[in-house]
């Protein structure tokens, strides 16, 4: 894998910010684009463009088979057996929502019980708050160790009949943990719960086999996965989409609508009301091209060798000045690296390091149960991804090194 | 630019804030939360007895160099002063105090503190000013 050809074809990472070369460690909020991405986009503007599944017109038909082609090419990123599983959403946070919704809905009653995580993402937690307070339902949170392990004997509490659904993420986007998704889901299912699996940063790094995981319901945001903005997928089995009543009314989601009566097309349609992002589900197509096209085995490796020297630096440089959130051992963990320094609020980290040109992330991490775990109001993270390089996270140390001398 | 912003008066009111603390008979009390970096600043009052002045103030929390600072020199100019004088004072006062050039999501950092004294100063609309009249 050759990081600086991979780094060519990213027409944003030649920018310079503050006057200094930009190095981007923010993947884990939003990736960068491909210069691929960017053409497909726009290059359907350019040719193409024309609503789907309408126009009896050549423009249309080619978007609808573009449109429908990307369905399933997202069916295959994620070993969907069914390609009319796929539903296209604004990204994980709208696939998390729908999903809250719908089995709020089709399985849920007052008093049922939704079980999610401490290191879940607020998009996977105030949905099914919303939920609790709209329908009455429960909320509980499974914790994680010191080392970011999901408690997995916690869950056997919750296992009495009353818990409907078991949702978790696949990695978290705090701690980079990746959780046990299969052990959880045969347990949860043997408990008559369904499993729903925030995968919004597992897809940006390693392969996704939803049979194999086990998970009822999996959702993913296409632009933390090198595609554009606006544009992810919830997949689901195919009897969930049938059973969750629809979640935005609209055209294309209907099948008959009289002054007294209406019924519904059958899922994904039954979930896209209104025209949907066909540039963006075309754009995500080519990105999930061209993120299998690098080789997970090889993104694998460099993002192991990236976490390496985080820790490495993290060590020799810092010592006992920071403090490294989540588990240590690069194997069981993806490149999401939060840490804090002693007496020094992330924020200011953020704001010295942004005058050195580097872009990290700093604050709640929309974590706050997680915050709360480690009893800290703020974190500062930095996300590398396959177009960063060693000397990069060697940039990010200098910088902290002036962080710590400022403050000292 | 952030050299700019950790000025040495910044970085000293950050290591050494002033009138930081519990006030445990506080008349007044606001607080405020920055939902983005995850600030919290809770401010308390104490009026004299004829509740016109402030005769204490201080603040707890948890924030970053900027809110901290900024915070800490806003007690240090209400204290002792009317509450006439106190509700006069402006955000624009706020940001000329501190001096420094801040970007739109540092404005907030260093408004949190004020935010936090105006909402201690709207609870003593209910719960402050009939005894004021009546002394």
């Amino acid at each position: 894998m050759d990081v600086q050809k991979i780094r060519e074809q990213f027409p944003l990472l030649s920018r310079r910010v503050r006057g200094k070369p930009l190095v981007y460690l923010d993947s884990a909020a939003t990736s960068q684009k491909p210069r691929v991405v960017i053409d497909a986009e726009s290059n359907f503007y350019r040719e193409t463009n024309s609503n789907v599944h309408r126009g009896i017109y050549l423009l249309s038909e080619e978007a609808t088979d573009a449109y429908e082609d990307a369905r399933a090419r997202v069916g295959r990123f994620l070993r969907a057996p069914d390609p009319s599983e796929i539903v296209f959403v604004r990204g994980a946070t709208e696939a998390l929502n729908l999903l809250a919704h719908g089995l709020g809905r089709s399985r849920l009653k007052a008093g049922d019980r939704v079980v999610a995580t401490v290191s879940d993402h607020h998009a996977n937690v105030v949905p099914w708050h919303m939920l609790r307070e709209e329908r009455g339902t429960t909320l509980e949170f499974v914790s994680v160790d010191e080392a970011g392990h999901l408690r997995l004997d916690e869950y056997d509490r919750w296992f009495d009949g009353k818990t409907k659904v078991v949702t978790l993420p696949h990695v978290s986007n705090v701690l980079g943990t990746v959780n046990p998704v299969r052990e959880i889901a045969d347990r949860a299912h043997a408990a008559g719960a369904v499993v729903v699996l925030d995968a919004a940063q597992s897809a940006p790094h390693i392969p996704i086999d939803v049979v194999a995981l086990g998970a009822d319901a999996v959702a993913f945001s296409g632009h933390k996965t090198l595609g554009p903005t606006g544009i992810g997928a919830l997949w689901a089995r195919k009897e969930l989409l049938e059973e969750m009543p629809p979640w935005m009314g609209g055209g294309s989601m209907i099948e008959e609508v009289h002054a007294g009566r209406i019924s519904y097309r059958e899922p994904p349609a039954k979930f896209e009301a209104g025209t949907p992002n066909i540039a963006g589900a075309i754009g995500l197509s080519v990105a999930l091209d061209y993120l299998e096209g690098i080789g997970w085995e090889d993104l694998a490796r460099h993002e192991r060798s990236m976490q390496a020297r985080l820790f490495q630096n993290a060590d020799e440089r810092l010592g006992k000045k920071i403090r490294i959130f989540g588990s240590r051992d690069v194997r069981e963990r993806e490149a999401v690296f939060s840490f804090a320094l002693e007496g020094i609020h992330p924020h200011d980290i953020a704001s010295i390091l942004d005058a050195e040109g580097i872009a990290i992330r700093a604050g709640r991490q929309c974590s706050q149960p997680l915050m709360d775990r480690y009893g800290v109001g703020a974190m500062a993270r930095a996300s590398p991804y396959l177009y960063n390089t060693l000397e990069e996270i060697d940039l990010l140390y200098d910088a902290l090194d002036k962080v710590v001398k400022v403050f000292a | 630019m952030a050299y700019d912003l950790y000025q040495e008066m910044i970085l000293h009111h950050y290591r050494n804030p002033k009138n930081f603390g519990l006030l445990p008979s506080a008349d007044l009390e606001g607080a405020e939360s920055n939902p983005t970096c995850g600030d919290h600043i809770e401010v308390r009052l104490k009026l004299d007895p004829d509740h016109r002045k402030v005769a204490e103030i201080r603040f707890t929390g948890d924030g970053c160099a900027i809110s901290v600072a900024s915070t800490s020199l806003l007690t240090v100019q209400v204290a002792g002063k009317s509450l006439e004088e106190v509700q006069a004072i402006t955000r624009d006062d706020v940001l000329k105090q501190l001096g420094i050039p801040l970007s739109p999501v540092r404005l907030k950092c260093a408004l949190t503190g004020f935010a936090a004294l105006g909402k201690a100063l709207h609870s003593s609309a209910s719960t402050v000013r009939p005894t004021a009249q009546g002394a």
